[in-house]
C-alpha cells in the first residue's frame, strides 16, 4: 500500500483493524477524538465488529474486559483524565490474565489540566497505574508511523503475554499528520483467543476471577503474573539509538519528546557538539541494560521529558550513580522548540568541560 | 420408581456459603433448574460482581466471570457484542446495581443490550456486614443508619424497576420475591422470561428479587420472610413493571 496522509489518531485506528481489533469502546475526551471517530466510521460496520461510544471511560474500559473475556481483540482510548478513570478495569484486565490495548494520548495534568501534548503520564504507565501489583507493556511511540507500526505489535504483544498493554502517546502525536504506510494486512478470519468464555460446550466450565478467601491463592497469582514480567523484561526490550557512538553527551527521551530532542541534536552536532540520543520504545519494560551500556562511552546523561521529571528515576535506576544525570522537562502541555532544547544541551556540554 | 426431584445440572455440588434463611440459595436453585430446562448450560455466561454472590461462580456450573464492582453490565455488553451467540445474565445485588453501577445499568438497558440482569435487593450491603443499601427502607435501621435511614440525609430508597422501565430500550422488567413457594414459582417464571426476552433479541431484562437477609436484618429467616410481606413489598410492590412482549404479540 502507498503512502497516505493521515492525522496519529487515525492512524492508531486504521492499524487496529488491520490487526484484527474486533471491538472498540471509546469516551470522548480531546485530543484522541478522531481515533474513536475513525472507529465509529470505520470498525461499526465491519462484520462482527463492535463500536459503543460508552457513558464513561469506566464502562469503555469494563466492555473491553467483557469484549476479552470472549477471546476476541479488543481496544480503548482516552487521555489523561479519562485515563485515570480506567485503572480499576486495567487492574481487573491484569488480574485476569486478559489482553487488552489502550491508547493514552496525554494531555496536561494534573486535574483537568489542558488538551495539549505532554508525558505526564509516565509514572501511571510503567507502574501499573491502578491498584495491586501488576504491570503493564507501554510502548511510546515517535512518529505517525509508529503509531501504526507499534499499534499491530501492541495487540500481538498483549495476546502473546496475557497482559493490558499501554501505548503512551500524546496530543501532539495524535493530531500531527504525516505520510504513513499500512504494511500489516487485516486476517481473514476473526482471532479468537484459546481459553475464551464462549459457554461451557463440550468441555467443563470455565470461571475468571481473582477474587478469593485465601490470601495464599492471590499471592500464587501475583507470583505467575510476576514470572511473566521476568520473561517480557527478558524478551520484549526495544529502544532506538541516535548518533551514540562518538557521544560525550547522551540525551535520554522517548515519544515526541525524542522527535524535538533530534532536532536539537543535528543542530547541537553541526556546532561540533558530540551529543547523541538514546529514545527507550518501551517504556515498560525499560531499556536499563542499555543505558548501561551507553554510560561505558559517557558520563553524562540529559534526560528530556515533557513533564517534571519522571523516567529520570528509571535512568537513574538503572546507572546506579555510574552517571551524572541532568533533567530538563515542560509541563502541564507545553510544548518546547528544538532552539530550547538546544540551548539547554550546549549549556550542560560546556559547563561539563566536554569536547 | 419414577424419579421426580434431582439436583440440576448446572448447579455445582459445592455447599451454599450463603447464611441460612439467604435468597441468594433460592435464586441460584431456580436459575440453575431454568439453565437446564431451556438447555442452556453450554451457551450461558454469568457475571457476578462483588458483594455475597461473588462467588456464583462457585455453584453455578457454567461459564462465569468476577466483574468490577458496579460494572456488570458494562462487561456483559462488551461479551454479548463480542459473541453474540451467548446468552450473558449479570446477577448483581443491590449496592451493586443501584448505587455504584447505576451508569452502566441505565445506560446497558438504554442501548437495548440482549442481556439479563438479576437483581437481588436485599435493601441492605450483606458482604460488608450490614450497610446502609440505595434501596434500604427509610426507617430501617443498619450499621450506618443505626438511627434508621432518614431521607433528609440519607435520601429515598431508589427504584430501580421503575427507573429502568422509562428506558426505551428495557424490554421487560418485574419485581418478584422469593419469601415463600409460590412467590419462588413466580420469581422462577420471570426469570425465564427475561431469558426468553434475551434469546428474542428484544432487549434489556431485568428481574428484580427482594430477597431475605436474615443476618443483616437481625432476624430469624421466618421473620424476614414475613417482613418482606408486610413491610418490603409497601416499598417495592411485585408485578410486571415492563413487558413490551404483549405487546409485539397484539401488534
Amino acid at each position: 500500500m502507498a503512502k497516505v496522509l493521515m492525522n496519529g489518531n487515525s492512524a492508531i485506528g486504521e492499524a487496529a483493524i488491520r490487526a484484527g481489533c474486533q471491538c472498540y469502546f471509546g469516551y470522548p475526551i480531546t485530543p484522541q477524538n478522531e481515533l474513536t471517530e475513525y472507529m465509529a466510521t470505520h470498525l461499526s460496520r465491519k462484520k462482527g465488529c463492535t463500536f459503543i461510544q460508552a457513558e464513561s471511560e469506566i464502562s469503555a474500559i469494563n466492555m473491553v474486559y467483557g469484549a476479552s473475556l470472549a477471546g476476541v481483540r479488543a481496544m480503548t482510548s482516552s487521555s489523561s483524565p479519562g485515563i485515570s478513570l480506567k485503572q480499576e478495569g486495567i487492574s481487573y484486565l491484569a488480574a485476569c490474565e486478559l489482553p487488552a490495548v489502550i491508547v493514552n494520548m496525554t494531555r496536561g495534568g494534573p486535574g483537568l489540566g489542558s488538551i495539549s501534548a505532554a508525558q505526564s503520564d509516565y509514572f501511571q504507565a510503567t507502574r501499573g497505574g491502578g491498584h495491586g501489583d501488576y504491570r503493564t507493556i507501554v510502548l511510546a511511540p515517535s512518529s505517525v508511523q509508529e503509531l501504526a507500526d507499534l499499534t499491530y505489535k501492541a495487540f500481538d504483544l498483549s495476546d502473546k503475554y496475557r497482559v493490558p498493554l499501554v501505548i503512551l502517546g500524546d496530543g501532539m502525536l495524535g493530531q500531527m499528520i504525516e505520510p504513513v504506510e499500512f504494511s500489516y494486512e487485516a486476517p481473514k478470519e476473526p482471532i479468537i483467543r484459546n481459553n475464551a468464555l464462549r459457554g461451557a460446550k463440550g468441555r467443563t466450565s470455565r470461571i475468571v476471577k481473582t477474587f478469593t478467601s485465601n490470601p495464599a491463592t492471590v499471592e500464587e497469582i501475583n507470583w505467575s503474573l510476576f514470572r511473566r514480567y521476568q520473561l517480557i523484561k527478558q524478551e520484549e526490550v526495544v529502544w532506538d539509538t541516535f548518533m551514540v557512538e562518538d557521544a560525550q553527551l547522551i540525551v535520554v527521551a522517548f515519544g515526541i519528546a525524542a522527535r524535538i530532542a533530534k532536532g536539537a541534536i543535528k543542530s547541537a552536532r553541526i556546532e561540533g557538539m558530540k551529543v547523541g540520543m538514546l529514545r527507550p520504545i518501551t517504556l515498560w519494560p525499560f531499556p536499563a541494560e542499555k543505558v548501561r551500556e551507553v554510560a561505558n562511552r559517557t558520563n553524562y546523561f540529559l534526560v528530556f521529558e515533557m513533564n517534571m521529571g519522571q523516567m529520570i528515576e528509571d535512568v537513574q535506576l538503572a546507572l546506579e550513580g555510574a552517571g551524572e544525570v541532568s533533567f530538563y522537562g515542560r509541563t502541564g502541555g507545553v510544548i518546547p522548540t528544538p532552539n530550547e532544547v538546544l540551548r539547554v544541551i550546549s549549556r550542560l556540554y560546556y559547563q561539563k568541560g566536554l569536547k | 420408581m419414577k424419579k421426580i426431584y434431582t439436583r440440576p445440572k448446572s448447579l455445582k455440588r459445592t455447599p451454599f456459603h450463603y447464611c441460612p434463611g439467604c435468597g441468594h440459595s433460592i435464586t441460584h436453585k431456580i436459575m440453575t433448574e431454568l439453565i437446564d430446562e431451556m438447555n442452556l448450560q453450554d451457551k450461558t455466561i454469568g457475571i457476578p460482581p462483588p458483594g455475597c454472590s461473588v462467588f456464583a461462580y462457585n455453584y453455578f456450573d457454567i461459564d462465569m466471570a468476577e466483574s468490577a464492582h458496579g460494572r456488570g453490565a458494562a462487561v456483559a455488553t462488551g461479551l454479548k457484542r463480542a459473541y453474540p451467540e451467548a446468552i450473558v445474565f449479570t446477577y448483581q445485588g443491590d449496592g451493586d446495581l443501584a448505587a455504584i453501577g447505576t451508569a452502566e445499568t441505565i445506560h446497558a438497558s438504554n442501548r437495548g443490550e440482549n442481556i439479563t440482569a438479576i437483581f437481588i435487593n436485599n435493601a441492605v450491603y450483606g458482604m460488608t456486614g450490614g450497610q446502609m443499601a440505595p434501596t434500604t427502607l427509610l426507617s430501617q435501621k443498619t450499621t450506618t443508619t443505626p438511627y434508621g435511614r432518614d431521607d433528609k440525609i440519607e435520601g429515598y430508597p431508589i427504584k430501580m424497576s421503575e427507573i429502568l422501565a422509562l428506558v426505551k430500550g428495557s424490554a421487560y422488567i418485574e419485581r418478584v420475591a422469593v419469601n415463600s413457594p409460590a412467590n419462588i414459582i413466580k420469581a422462577k417464571k420471570a426469570i425465564r422470561k427475561a431469558f426468553q426476552v434475551q434469546i428474542d433479541c428484544l432487549g434489556f431484562s431485568m428481574v428484580e428479587i427482594l430477597s431475605p437477609c436474615p443476618t443483616n436484618w437481625k432476624m430469624s429467616p421466618v421473620e424476614s420472610w414475613k417482613w418482606i410481606d408486610e413491610v418490603m413489598v409497601k416499598e417495592f410492590p411485585l408485578g410486571v413493571i415492563k413487558d413490551i412482549t404483549g405487546k409485539k404479540d397484539a401488534g
